[in-house]
C-alpha cells in the first residue's frame, strides 16, 4: 500500500520533449515509474527513449491509458496543460513547473472544482511511492522503502528529512511535494487523511514553511483526524517580514504567516514540532519508540 | 514587484478609477510649470519611495501657495526618509508626487488581493480608512468586510454592492453607492488584468462634493506574471532596491538580504530557509537568504561568492548543498573553480549530501582551498559559528 501512486500508475509526461521534461522522463523511466507517454503539441509520431508522444493529452490518454499526468511545460503556457489534462480524464495531474502567475492558479483551481481529478503542485517535486513509481524531479536512490510518509512545501528540504529518515533505516511510503506556491491544487489536509488510512504509513513528517496558513489548518485537522504520530519541521523562523523567500508563497504578510505561529498551532494538534532540521529523522525514531 | 504611488494612480485611471490630478516631479523647476497648470486651492506634495509611513516621516507637504511648490519639491527631493517600514537607514527620495489636494468628508479603506485559503480574488474593505489595515484586524475585526469574488465568472454588481452596504454607504452617501459599485469592477479588471498581487487604496475618499476618490493607491505585481506586461516591467525602479539584490536577480539566484554576518549559500529554497535557522540556532545570524537553485554549477555558484563577499557584514560562507540529479562531485568542482576566481577572504564551510557525497567531500578537502567540509547540517552550521565567533 501507499498514496496517489503506485506500480500499475500509468503516467504522460507534457512538455515531454523540453530538456526538462526529455531528462526526467528517463530519470522515472529508469526508477520504474511507467511512464507510457508523451505530449508535446506538433511532435506527435517522435519517441524519447522509447516512450511515444502524442500531439494532444487526449490522444495519449486513449492510446495509452495513462491516468497521471507530469507536467514541464513552461509557466505562459501551464495553466492550459493542466486544464487539458483534466478535460482528458487525467485523474492525477502533477505539476513540475515553477513561475505559473498566481492569477492564472487561481482560474485554473476554480475549473478543477468539484471535478474527479487532483492537482498536485505546481513548483513542487512530484510524488514518489518508493520502489514503485517516481514521477517528479526528486533523486530516486535516497529513498529506501518503509514506515514514513512525508509531505512538504520543499524540494530540496524534503530530500534532507528523507536522507535523514533512509539513513536511520526508517524508510519511506510515499512523499509528496505540494509545492511553494501560494495557490496549489493540493494541500496538508488533503495528505494527511490518506496517510492516516495508509496501513503501511506509521508516522508522518510534514514539513512546512512561513506563509499562508496552511500549517495551521493542518495542525486543526490533526488535533481532530490525525491518530498517527506527526513530526513537523517549519523553515523561516528567520525570515523578515515582507520579504518572498525564494518560494513565491513564502511570505510573511500583514503579520501572517510566520514560523513561531505555525509552530504554536501544530504543537497545541500534538504535533511534534522539531527546531533544527537535522533533527527531524531522530523524532520520528523517538516517535516510533524505535 | 512594487510600483510608486504616482504609478498605481496612472493604472487606477486607466482603468476608469478616479484620482486626483496630479504628475510625477523629479526637480523644483517641474514643480512650479505644474503648479501652474494645476491651478488648484490645495496642493499635495508627496514623497514617492516604496513604504509606507510616509506621513509621518515628513514626506507628505499640504500648501495653499502655488508659488511654494517648488521649495517643498527643493526641501524633499534628495532627502532620506526614514519610516516603520524603510528600516533605520531610510529611503532616500528621488522623485515626487505633486497633485491637487480634495475635500475629505469620509475615508473608507479598499483592497483585493488572493485569499490563500480559497484560491479567489478578494476585497477587503473598511470603514476605518486611513488606518493600517492589520492594525484594524488585530483591534476591531468586526469591522473588516471581505467579499471573495468567482473567478469563473469574475466580478458581479451583487459583490459590490455587498460591500457597500456592509460599509453603511447608504447612511453616509446613498449617491456614492453605484460609483462605488462600478469602482470595485474596475479594480478586480486592474488586478486580474495586470497581474497584480495587491491593489490597495487607503484611503479612498468621499469628497464633500460626494465623489470618490482614490486619495492614496498602492500597487505591487506578482512577479510570475510581469511577462505578460511590458508597461509595468517600465515602472520598476531599481533605486528602491538592494543593490546585491539586482545583481542576483542579474544572475539568476534569488537572495534577500538580511542582517547577520554568516553568508550562506544553499540549492532549493526550503533548504536555504532552512539553513538560515539552523545557523541561527547554533548562535548567529544569518547575513542572507540565497538559493542558487537546483543546478549549483561552477557559474551560479561564483556569482553567488561574488554577491556575498560584497556584503561587509560577511564573516564567513556556509554553503549548504543537497546533491539531488545533480551530482555532488561536480558540485565540488564548481565551489573549487568558483573560489579560484573569486578570492575568499573569509571562513568557508560547505556542507555536501545526497548524490555521491563523498567523492564530492574527499575533492574538497583535497583542493588545498582554504575551506573545511561537513557531511552533517548540524555539525557544520557549528563549524561556521565557531570559525567566525557568536552573535553578539
Amino acid at each position: 500500500m501507499s498514496i496517489l501512486v503506485n506500480k500499475n500508475t500509468r503516467v504522460v509526461v507534457q512538455g515531454i520533449t523540453g530538456k526538462e521534461g526529455s531528462f526526467h522522463a528517463t530519470q522515472c523511466k529508469a526508477y520504474g515509474t511507467k511512464v507510457v507517454a508523451g505530449v508535446t503539441p506538433g511532435k506527435a509520431g517522435q519517441e524519447v527513449e522509447g516512450i511515444p508522444v502524442f500531439n494532444t493529452v487526449a490522444d495519449a490518454a486513449k492510446k495509452t491509458e495513462c491516468d497521471t499526468s507530469l507536467i514541464f511545460v513552461p509557466p505562459p503556457f501551464c495553466a492550459d496543460a493542466i486544464l487539458e489534462a483534466a478535460d482528458a480524464g487525467i485523474k492525477l495531474v502533477i505539476c513540475i513547473t515553477e513561475g505559473i502567475p498566481v492569477n492564472d492558479m487561481v482560474k485554473v483551481k476554480r475549473a478543477l472544482r468539484g471535478r474527479d481529478v487532483r492537482l498536485i503542485g505546481p513548483n513542487c517535486p512530484g510524488v514518489i511511492t518508493v520502489d514503485e513509481a517516481k514521477i517528479g524531479i526528486m533523486p530516486g536512490f535516497i529513498h529506501k522503502k518503509g514506515i514514513v510518509g512525508v509531505v512538504s512545501r520543499s524540494g530540496t528540504l524534503t530530500y534532507e528529512a528523507v536522507h535523514q529518515l533512509s539513513t536511520l533505516g526508517l524508510g519511506e511510503t510515499t512523499c509528496v511535494g505540494i509545492g511553494g506556491d501560494p495557490v496549489n491544487g493540493t494541500g496538508f489536509v488533503d495528505v494527511l487523511p490518506l496517510f492516516e488510512k495508509d496501513p503501511e504509513t506509521q508516522a508522518i513528517v510534514m514539513i512546512g514553511e512561513i506563509g499562508g496558513d496552511a500549517e495551521e489548518k493542518a495542525a486543526e485537522f490533526i488535533k481532530r483526524h490525525v491518530k498517527k504520530p506527526v513530526i513537523s519541521f517549519i523553515a523561516g523562523i528567520t525570515a523578515p517580514p515582507g520579504r518572498r523567500m525564494g518560494h513565491a508563497g513564502a511570505i510573511i504578510s500583514g503579520g501572517k504567516g510566520t514560523a513561531s505561529e505555525k509552530m504554536k498551532a501544530l504543537e497545541a494538534a500534538g504535533v511534534r514540532v522539531v527546531k533544527n532540521p537535522a533533527e527531524i529523522g531522530n523524532m520520528v525514531k523517538k516517535a516510533l519508540g524505535r | 514587484m512594487n510600483v510608486h504611488e504616482f504609478q498605481a494612480k496612472s493604472l487606477f485611471a486607466q482603468f476608469g478609477v478616479p484620482v486626483p490630478r496630479g504628475k510625477e516631479i523629479t526637480s523644483p523647476e517641474a514643480a512650479t510649470t505644474w503648479a501652474n497648470e494645476l491651478n488648484t486651492p490645495v496642493f499635495v506634495v508627496k514623497a514617492q519611495i516604496h513604504a509606507g509611513g510616509r506621513g509621518k516621516a515628513g514626506g507628505v507637504k499640504i500648501t495653499k501657495d502655488k508659488t511654494a511648490c517648488a521649495g517643498l519639491a527643493k526641501e524633499l527631493i534628495g532627502k532620506t526618509l526614514v519610516t516603520h517600514q524603510t528600516g533605520p537607514k531610510g529611503r532616500k527620495v528621488h522623485r515626487l508626487l505633486v497633485e491637487e489636494g480634495a475635500n475629505i468628508a469620509k475615508e473608507l479603506y479598499l483592497s483585493i488581493l488572493v485569499d490563500r485559503e480559497t484560491g479567489w480574488p478578494t476585497f477587503i474593505a473598511s470603514t476605518e480608512g486611513g488606518m493600517e489595515i492589520e492594525e484594524v484586524a488585530e483591534k476591531t475585526p468586526e469591522k473588516i468586510i471581505k467579499e471573495a469574488i468567482d473567478p469563473a465568472v469574475g466580478f458581479q454588481g451583487h459583490n459590490g454592492r455587498n460591500v457597500a452596504f456592509a460599509l453603511g454607504l447608504q447612511q453616509m452617501e446613498p449617491t456614492a453607492i453605484n460609483p462605488f459599485v462600478q469602482l470595485l469592477g474596475n479594480l478586480y479588471r486592474l488586478f486580474m488584468d495586470k497581474n497584480a498581487a495587491l491593489v490597495e487604496i487607503n484611503p479612498l475618499i468621499i469628497t464633500k462634493e460626494k465623489t470618490l476618490v482614490a486619495l492614496d493607491g498602492k500597487v505591487s505585481f506578482d512577479d510570475s506574471g510581469l511577462f505578460k506586461h511590458e508597461d509595468v516591467q517600465k515602472m520598476r525602479d531599481l533605486n528602491e532596491e538592494e543593490p546585491l539584490e539586482i545583481e542576483a536577480t542579474a544572475n539568476n539566484l534569488n537572495y534577500v538580504k538580511l542582517d547577520g554576518n554568516i553568508g550562506c549559500m544553499v540549492n532549493g529554497a526550503g533548504l536555504a530557509m532552512a539553513t538560515m535557522d539552523v545557523i541561527k540556532l547554533a548562535g548567529s545570524e544569518p547575513a542572507n537568504f540565497l538559493d542558487v537553485g537546483g543546478g549549483a554549477t561552477k557559474e551560479t555558484v561564483a556569482a553567488g561568492f561574488r554577491i556575498l563577499l560584497k556584503d561587509p557584514n560577511v564573516k564567513g560562507i556556509f554553503i549548504n548543498i543537497f546533491g539531488g540529479i545533480v551530482r555532488c562531485e561536480r558540485i565540488a568542482h564548481g565551489v573549487i573553480e568558483a573560489a579560484k576566481e573569486v578570492k575568499i577572504t573569509v571562513p568557508l564551510v560547505v556542507r555536501l549530501q545526497g548524490t555521491n557525497a563523498p567523492e564530492g567531500r574527499k575533492l574538497l578537502a583535497d583542493s588545498g582551498l582554504q575551506l573545511e567540509v561537513a557531511d552533517d547540517l548540524w555539525d557544520a552550521a557549528q563549524k561556521i559559528v565557531k570559525l567566525t565567533g557568536k552573535a553578539a
